[in-house]
C-alpha cells in the first residue's frame, strides 16, 4: 500500500440523531502514522464524528474509508475488525467485570491467539493498571478508568486509535501521563490516533495535524503549531492566550 | 414433620420450574432492559411440543425410558428456542431504539398471539397426558402419613440442576457467555469491541426458550395436564421470582424460583389453596415496595 493512502478518510459526511443534525458535510483524513486532533467546544459534533466512524450512528450522506476500503455501510462489530478502536465519551468500563476481564473483552472478538503480549503493553504504559487488575472497573478512579479505557482499546492491536477526550475530568498530573502514553504510542509503534479534545492547547501541542468543529462543519485545518498561532483559535478555546 | 418435609420436596420441585423460567425472564432483561411479557407463553409452548413429542413417540411405540424422554426434552428445547429466536426478530428487533415502552407493549401482544394460537391450532380443551414416570422413594412414615420422593420430582431437580451447570458454565467460560456479559453491562461499548450484538441478543432469546422449554416439559411430566393459557400464571410467578431474587441476576432467578415455589406449597398445605396464587403475587408487590433491586440485586450506582 502507497504512503499516500490515507488511514482514515471521512469524506463529505453528514450524520446525526433522530431529528438532530450533529455533522454537515464533514471531510478530514489521517495518515499513517500521524496523530490528528479534532478540538471543538462542547456539542459541535466531536464524539458524534468519532461514534458516526464507528457506524453508530450511520452516515446520512458521504463516506468513510479506511485504508481504502468503504466502511460506510457496515455494522459497527464489523467496522471495528478493520483494526479500529475506540476509547469512548465517558470510558464506558463494565463496571461489573474487573480490570483484567476489561482489558481481555478488548481482544475478545477481534483477534485471536494470546493476548499476553497485548497485556504486557498495556502494563508498560499505565502501571498503575497492573496493581489494580482485580478490582472491579466500577471502583476505579476517574484517572484509572481512562487508562484502562485506552489499555482496553490497545488490547486488539488496532492500527487507528480512536480517543474521545481523554483529559476529561481529571487531575493534570494524570492527563500529562495519558498525553505522554500517547505520545509514546505513537513514537515507538506508529500507532495512527486521532484525539477528539475540548482542551485545545494541549491537544494541539500533541498532534501533528488538527481540525477544529465549529456546530458540526469543520471550520479549520492546519498543522498542530500553526492552529496554535492563530489568533481566533487563541480566543475562542485558549482563554485569550492565557493558560486555563 | 413429615407432613413439613412432604411439602419441602413439592415445593423445591416447583421451585425449580420456576426458576427455569425466571432465568429466560432475568436475562433478556439484563441485555435489553425490556421484560418478555411472551416469556410464560414461551413456557406453555415447551410443554405443548413436549406432548406433542410424547404423542408421537408413543404412535411410534417408542415411548419407553429415559432415553425417550430425553428426546422429548430436547425436541422440546430446539422447537421452543426456534419460537424464542422468531419472537425477538419480528417482535422485539425492529422496535429496538424506540421508546422503551414499544417492546413491552409488543410482548403483551406476542403473548397474546401465542396464546390465541395454541388455542386454535391445538384446541382450547385440556389436553391430559397418563404419567410416563410413576412411583417414587419412600423417605420416611409418621404413622398413617409418607413421605414421597417421586421419581418424577427427582427428575424434575436432577434435570434442572444438570441443565443450569451447563448453562452457568456457558455463560462464565464461553466466548458467548462472555459476550452477553459485556452486552449486558453496556451494550453500545460491546459494539465497539466487535461484538455482534444484534446475534448475542438472538442468543439470549435462544436460550431463555430454551430453558422455558425444560420447565415445560418438567410441568408437563408432573402434572400431566396442560393447556393454552398455563402460560400466564407460570409466567406471572416466574417473573415474581425475577423480581423477588433481582432482575438481571441470574443465581437471584433461580433463588427467587425456589422460594416462590416453597411459599406457594406451604401456604397450600397449611393455610388455603385457593388463596395459593395470592400468596405469590403479595410477595411480589412487598418485594416492590421494600426491596425493589430483589434479594441478589444490585443497587444501580455507577461511577461518571
Amino acid at each position: 500500500m502507497s504512503t499516500s493512502t490515507p488511514l482514515l478518510e471521512v469524506d463529505r459526511v453528514t450524520a446525526g440523531y433522530g431529528a438532530v443534525q450533529a455533522l454537515t458535510e464533514v471531510s478530514l483524513h489521517v495518515m499513517p502514522g500521524e496523530i490528528v486532533t479534532l478540538i471543538g467546544a462542547n456539542g459541535a459534533g466531536k464524539s458524534t464524528l468519532l461514534m458516526t466512524i464507528c457506524g453508530d450512528p450511520r452516515p446520512r450522506s458521504g463516506r468513510i474509508r479506511l485504508a481504502g476500503q468503504d466502511i460506510t455501510a457496515l455494522p459497527t462489530h464489523a467496522i471495528m475488525r478493520h483494526g479500529l478502536a475506540q476509547a469512548p465519551e465517558g470510558r464506558r468500563i463494565f463496571p461489573r467485570m474487573t480490570v483484567r476481564e476489561n482489558l481481555l473483552m478488548g481482544a475478545e472478538a477481534l483477534t485471536s491467539g494470546d493476548p499476553t503480549p497485548q497485556l504486557e503493553q498495556v502494563f508498560a504504559l499505565f502501571p498503575r493498571l497492573k496493581e489494580r487488575l482485580s478490582q472491579r472497573g466500577g471502583t476505579l478512579s476517574g484517572g484509572e478508568q481512562q487508562m484502562l479505557a485506552i489499555g482496553r482499546a490497545l488490547m486488539s492491536k488496532p492500527r487507528l486509535l480512536l480517543l474521545d477526550e481523554p483529559s476529561l475530568g481529571l487531575a493534570p498530573l494524570v492527563v500529562k501521563q495519558i498525553f505522554g502514553a500517547i505520545r509514546r504510542l505513537n513514537a515507538e509503534t506508529g500507532l495512527t490516533v486521532l484525539l477528539v479534545e475540548q482542551n485545545a492547547n494541549l491537544a494541539l501541542r500533541l498532534a501533528h495535524r488538527g481540525y477544529v468543529l465549529v456546530t458540526g462543519r469543520i471550520a479549520m485545518e492546519g498543522s498542530g503549531r500553526a492552529l496554535l498561532a492563530r489568533p481566533e483559535i487563541r480566543d475562542a478555546y485558549l482563554g485569550g492566550g492565557v493558560a486555563a | 414433620m413429615a407432613y413439613a418435609l412432604q411439602q419441602l420436596i413439592n415445593g423445591i420441585s416447583l421451585g425449580m420450574i420456576y426458576g427455569l423460567i425466571a432465568v429466560g425472564y432475568t436475562m433478556v432483561y439484563g441485555i435489553i432492559g425490556m421484560i418478555n411479557f411472551a416469556h410464560g407463553d414461551v413456557f406453555m409452548i415447551g410443554a405443548f411440543v413436549a406432548l406433542i413429542a410424547v404423542l408421537l413417540l408413543q404412535l411410534g411405540g417408542a415411548m419407553d425410558g429415559p432415553a425417550a424422554i430425553l428426546l422429548v426434552l430436547l425436541a422440546s428445547m430446539a422447537v421452543t428456542a426456534l419460537y424464542g429466536w422468531t419472537l425477538e426478530r419480528l417482535a422485539y428487533r425492529p422496535l429496538r431504539g424506540s421508546f422503551r415502552l414499544a417492546p413491552l407493549i409488543s410482548a403483551i401482544g406476542m403473548s397474546i398471539v401465542l396464546q390465541n394460537y395454541v388455542q386454535i391450532s391445538q384446541g382450547a380443551r385440556v389436553k391430559p397426558l397418563e404419567p410416563l414416570v410413576r412411583g417414587g422413594v419412600e423417605v420416611m412414615r409418621d404413622g398413617p402419613f409418607v413421605v414421597q420422593f417421586s421419581y418424577v420430582q427427582m427428575l424434575i431437580i436432577g434435570v434442572t440442576l444438570a441443565v443450569l451447570a451447563v448453562f452457568t458454565l456457558l455463560v462464565t467460560r464461553t466466548p458467548l457467555g462472555r459476550a452477553m456479559r459485556a452486552c449486558e453491562q453496556d451494550l453500545k461499548m460491546a459494539a465497539l469491541l466487535g461484538i455482534d450484538t444484534n446475534r448475542t441478543i438472538s442468543l439470549t432469546f435462544v436460550i431463555g426458550a430454551s430453558l422455558a422449554a425444560v420447565a415445560g416439559t418438567m410441568y408437563l411430566l408432573r402434572y400431566g395436564v396442560i393447556d393454552f393459557y398455563i402460560g400466564f400464571l407460570a409466567g406471572v410467578k416466574a417473573f415474581t421470582a425475577a423480581v423477588l431474587g433481582g432482575i438481571g441476576s441470574l443465581p437471584g432467578a433461580v433463588l427467587g424460583g425456589l422460594l416462590i415455589g416453597l411459599i406457594e406449597t406451604f401456604w397450600s398445605a397449611y393455610f388455603s389453596v385457593q388463596y395459593k396464587d395470592v400468596a405469590a403475587f403479595s410477595i411480589l408487590a412487598l418485594t416492590l415496595i421494600f426491596l425493589p433491586t430483589g434479594l441478589l440485586g444490585r443497587q444501580e450506582v455507577e461511577k461518571v
